[in-house]
């Protein structure tokens, strides 16, 4: 069924290959004679006269051999595309199987493709072209998007168990497939310790993109899933350097002699390898964030910037022969944080975009030369090596999980319970990564070359395949611990309380926790980092700048139609108690939230959105949109509306009292914080609140100027706001009516009110107005109780 | 704190109100002579020799809480002008990670009292409500460590929260109600989702206190 989905949408190019393929061979048959031809030149020129008409020039020429190596890896991403949105477009698809079974599949498609044509297939995977080109944006994408502050809350048990674990998994595989190997009926007597150890290495490299979109999807728990992504992020380092140091190992002592100082030397140059990587990715993601400082005049150039120094970091370690992985991934987590203060909105939009799609051309491709090497003649196929490797994998995954974490939970004050370990087991899915590290096998040093790469496909195969597939209902099964992720504000606030609260009291108790070590570096960050890499004027976010445009529109809008624009609310300073309900609106809550994040910590990504293959839209940009459009919408239903609105059911005991213009002093009277039955139904249309919150503060002096500026047409005023105090009973006449809607919502001191300054009075009276304009009826009330809840 | 087996029986006795085991104690107590200057009883100034504790934005609250009578379950209200050591640990028993292994109630009690804690942070005036002024208060204060935001947003965030806080409390309300403010059962009730079981404990076992020069 899936297969039928995948070839439906790309029949175009499955007959674009084949023909290339068949025209290929006819092309090179017809260069080579005319190679031939003409090599004989001087005799060639003078037989000219008496040749076939092959030598003159020909009208339509084909010439395959020029394009073959780009010409068919363009075909294979395009195909993969083309796959990935069948993939998508049949709903249940993704529920069932990961998207790397997908890319498998479709590599073993073009496999049989190829292999059934006999086609040479251009070589495009070797040593340096993996190392080089392919592996960098991978990694360089899982850095970017790490959330790091979960990850470094968990640091010290990501470590030990990525680092441990890769050791673990990686010595004991290859020791118990050297004892299977000594067993000499399974002639496997041939191979060193040293290949065995190797392999170990390569197998053991986890590729957990497939438990991690499960994961996401059945949100999981932040710690589980931290463990898996920081594994997934460290391990390929770590089995690259093992792998390194083992080749190397293997190139200086064929005889398997090795002394115990080499083995030490080995232990250092790993700590070596590592923190050194990661030190020099952390120089050049501090270099890359302070040249964007300087960019704001030439940002097309920012998106390159950030690629270029984060290859660069790659480039230097691996010349250093040091972990360029590490050191990317340093790179990038350093960088960001100021280089996404420092770009512009577009740049950091391209930069994520554009480096999505490095990441996913490049596992595109590997997968796809992964599947093309299935379907071929180098394969070795030895039975007991290939099934004692697979049990090998599951138990030496299974004691490292439990053995390690058994021993973790003792120092950690939030354990992890037998369930989530047992997930973190199943997890243990491998990927590109090891396949890429058996093909690129020397073949001098390892003579059964093929038969690694087979047991490292099937491995492959099996764990992502049938792992990949039954970890979904795996995990609803076993019903791991959820996440709650209620996004409003009290959580985010109380939260980050409580987090000053601990950090305090663990200031009085005197101890060293974690706490302060981030609250240190945060203020090392601000002293002196921030100084250095930011820019001056800081590029305000992008929602307010937004929202300062659509403010002036509107009030150009307004002026130009003939309604006073009172666009700048905020719920009122006086008011002491709340009264009804008060709906904020999701788009509040999300700004709200931006700002806190953005203020009180680093961000915190308390949504666990990682995705490999897509990226979440851009939800600010989108809700910007969406209340610039409702809020033209409301304006436009005000404009009509006109009388319906129930006046004077509840004027009773509470009078309202208007400004009828901006400069006039406020006269006798209660004045009803009127002002805020705005927020009430401006909630009901989602648009007000929004502009208040984040506008605000930037806008304030904004109001003051447009105040002076505006000249309202005394006729189309509405009436009742111009009335002031006496609109109880007032006829209204025509236009407009007023609102006298007493709607409760703060119920204040007037006391207060009259000593108010004046601009926050021309803020209530502007309000108060807008509401007269309006007015909506009280059916409006949307019941927006799942306010916590993203719509 | 006397003499020697004084001291253990005192140990012991405290061991018992505020359920910390005996080196827990002792190393407390060290941290206590420390910040009292070697005096049987802390005032508010002694926290000023805390170095790290200027740069937290909600640092007077803190030092408030350990001075808080209700916290001290010494009375309704009030602030008590010094405290001993019994009342320092008081103050810091309501940090200790919860014991799950104990029964649900239990569980369930010690998550009050945390969450009762955090409640009289906020409710500085001890009437039993977190009025909207105190909400906004808090919220200054945690905000207060950033230069670039300014009063008016922290107050509409303080209000904005409020609105939500009204909003899951007590629902769809009339237009004549009035929310007066949160109450600790209402506090409760905003507070469900969140596990303070693993956020609000400080790990007393391994501390490796780095002796801070005052």
């Amino acid at each position: 069924m899936a297969l039928e989905m995948l070839l439906c949408p790309s029949p175009g190019s499955c007959l674009l290959l084949l023909v290339a393929l068949a025209s290929s061979e006819a092309a090179s048959d017809l260069n080579e004679s005319a190679n031939s031809t003409a090599q004989d030149a001087p005799n060639a020129w003078f037989a000219a006269s008496r040749t076939e008409p092959d030598e003159r020039i020909s009208v339509f020429e084909l010439d395959y051999d020029y394009v073959q190596i780009p010409y068919e890896v363009t075909l294979w991403i395009l195909l993969a595309s083309l796959a990935k949105i069948g993939f998508h477009l049949y709903h249940r698809l993704p529920h069932l199987m990961p998207e790397s079974c997908l890319l498998i599949l479709v590599g073993a498609l073009v496999g049989s493709i190829i292999f059934g044509t006999d086609h040479k297939s251009p070589p495009v995977m070797d040593s340096s072209i993996y190392f080089l080109y392919l592996l960098p944006p991978i990694v360089l994408e899982s850095g970017y998007f790490m959330p790091t502050r979960p990850f470094f809350e968990n640091l010290g048990s990501i470590l030990w168990w990525a680092g441990l674990g890769a050791l673990i998994n990686a010595l004991g595989i290859g020791l118990s497939l050297h004892l299977v190997c000594q067993v000499q009926a399974f002639g496997l007597g041939d191979l060193h310790l040293l290949q065995n150890l190797l392999f170990g290495s390569l197998i053991s490299a986890v590729d957990p993109v497939a438990a991690l979109a499960v994961f996401e999807e059945a949100r999981v728990n932040e710690q589980l899933y931290m463990m898996i992504f920081g594994e997934a992020l460290l391990n390929d380092g770590i089995s690259v350097v093992l792998y390194n140091m083992l080749i190397a190992f293997t190139k200086m002592h064929k005889f398997e002699e090795i002394e115990p100082v080499d083995i030490l030397a080995g232990c250092a140059r790993f700590i070596v390898v590592g923190c050194g990587g990661v030190f020099f990715g952390i120089i050049f993601g501090f270099i890359s964030a302070f040249i964007t400082r300087f960019t704001q005049n030439i940002s097309a150039i920012e998106p390159l910037i950030v690629f270029m120094f984060s290859y660069l970091s790659y480039l230097v370690a691996e010349t250093l022969y040091l972990s360029g992985i590490l050191a990317i991934t340093a790179c990038a987590v350093t960088m960001k944080k100021y280089v996404e203060e420092n770009v512009s909105q577009t740049s950091y939009t391209t930069i994520k975009y554009f480096m999505k799609m490095l990441s996913s051309v490049s596992e595109t491709l590997i997968f796809i030369f992964m599947g093309v090497s299935t379907i071929g003649k180098n394969h070795e196929w030895n039975w007991a090596f290939i099934c004692f490797t697979l049990v090998f994998c599951q138990i030496w995954r299974a004691i490292s999980v439990f053995a390690l974490f058994y021993i973790s939970n003792q120092f950690r004050t939030f354990p992890f319970s037998i369930k989530d370990q047992f997930i973190i087991f199943y997890s243990g899915v491998r990927g590109a990564g090891s396949f890429s590290l058996a093909f690129l096998l020397p073949l001098s040093l390892f003579p059964r070359k093929k038969l690694f790469v087979t047991a490292t496909l099937v491995v492959i195969y099996f764990t992502v395949f049938i792992q990949g597939i039954t970890i979904g209902p795996l995990v609803r099964y076993l019903d791991v611990r959820k996440t709650n992720k209620k996004e409003s504000i009290n959580e985010e606030l109380h939260i980050r309380l409580m987090d000053h609260l601990k950090a305090g009291i663990e200031d009085v108790c005197g101890q060293w926790s974690h706490y302060q070590v981030r609250d240190k570096f945060k203020k090392f960050d601000h002293k002196y980092l921030r100084k250095i890499l930011i820019r001056k004027n800081l590029p305000k976010s992008s929602i307010v700048s937004l929202y300062k445009k659509l403010e002036m529109k509107q009030a150009i809008e307004m002026v130009e139609t003939g309604i006073l624009s009172s666009t700048v609310f905020s719920v009122p300073y006086q008011a002491q108690r709340i009264q009804a309900t008060k709906r904020l609106s999701p788009e509040d809550v999300e700004s709200m939230r931006d700002i806190l994040t953005h203020n009180l910590y680093q961000v915190r990504q308390r949504t666990l959105s990682y995705n490999k293959y897509n990226l979440k839209p851009q939800t600010s940009e989108k809700q910007a949109k969406e209340i610039l459009i409702r809020r033209q919408n409301t304006l436009r239903e005000s404009l009509r509306k006109g009388h319906s609105l129930p006046w004077g059911t509840q004027a009773g005991a509470k009078n309202i009292r208007y400004l009828s213009f901006p400069y006039s002093k406020p006269q006798s009277g209660r004045r009803k914080a009127g002002a805020v039955e705005a927020t009430d139904d401006d909630s009901s249309d989602l648009g007000f609140p929004s502009i208040m919150f984040s506008a605000h503060p930037q806008l304030g002096s904004l109001r003051e100027s447009r105040l002076a500026q505006e000249v309202i047409p005394m006729k189309s005023l509405p009436q009742g706001a111009v009335a002031g105090p006496f609109n109880n009973g007032r006829d209204p006449g025509p236009g407009k009516r007023a609102v006298a809607r007493p709607r409760p919502l703060f119920l204040t001191l007037d006391e207060e009110f009259e000593s108010g300054e004046e601009s926050e009075e021309e803020a209530l009276a502007l309000r108060a107005r807008w509401t007269a304009e309006r007015g909506h009826s009280r059916e409006h009330y949307q019941s927006y109780s799942p306010l916590l809840h993203r719509k | 704190m006397g003499a020697a087996h004084s001291a253990s029986e005192e140990v012991r006795e405290l061991e018992g109100k505020t359920g910390f085991s005996s080196d827990q104690i002792e190393q407390l107590h060290r941290r206590f002579k420390q910040l009292s200057g070697d005096q049987p009883t802390i005032r508010k100034e002694n926290f000023n020799n805390v170095p790290d504790l200027e740069l937290n934005p909600i640092r007077s609250k803190i030092v408030r809480a350990f001075f808080d009578n209700r916290n001290l379950r010494k009375g309704p209200s009030g602030l008590a002008d010094e405290i001993n050591f019994e009342d320092f640990l008081t103050i810091m028993s309501y940090f200790r990670p919860i014991d799950t292994t104990l029964g649900e109630e239990e569980v369930e009690l010690s998550r009050r009292e945390k969450l009762r804690f955090l409640f009289h942070m906020y409710d500085s005036d001890s009437d039993g409500r977190i009025t909207l002024e105190e909400y906004r208060n808090v919220v200054e204060e945690l905000l207060s460590g950033n230069p670039h935001i300014e009063k008016e947003s922290a107050r509409s965030i303080a209000d904005g929260a409020m609105m939500e806080a009204a909003s899951v409390c007590v629902g769809q309300m009339e237009p004549d109600q009035v929310y007066e403010g949160i109450t600790f059962e209402d506090f409760l009730k905003i507070w469900q989702g969140i596990d303070i079981e693993t956020k609000m404990h400080v790990r007393f076992l391994n501390m490796e206190t780095i002796a801070l020069c005052h």
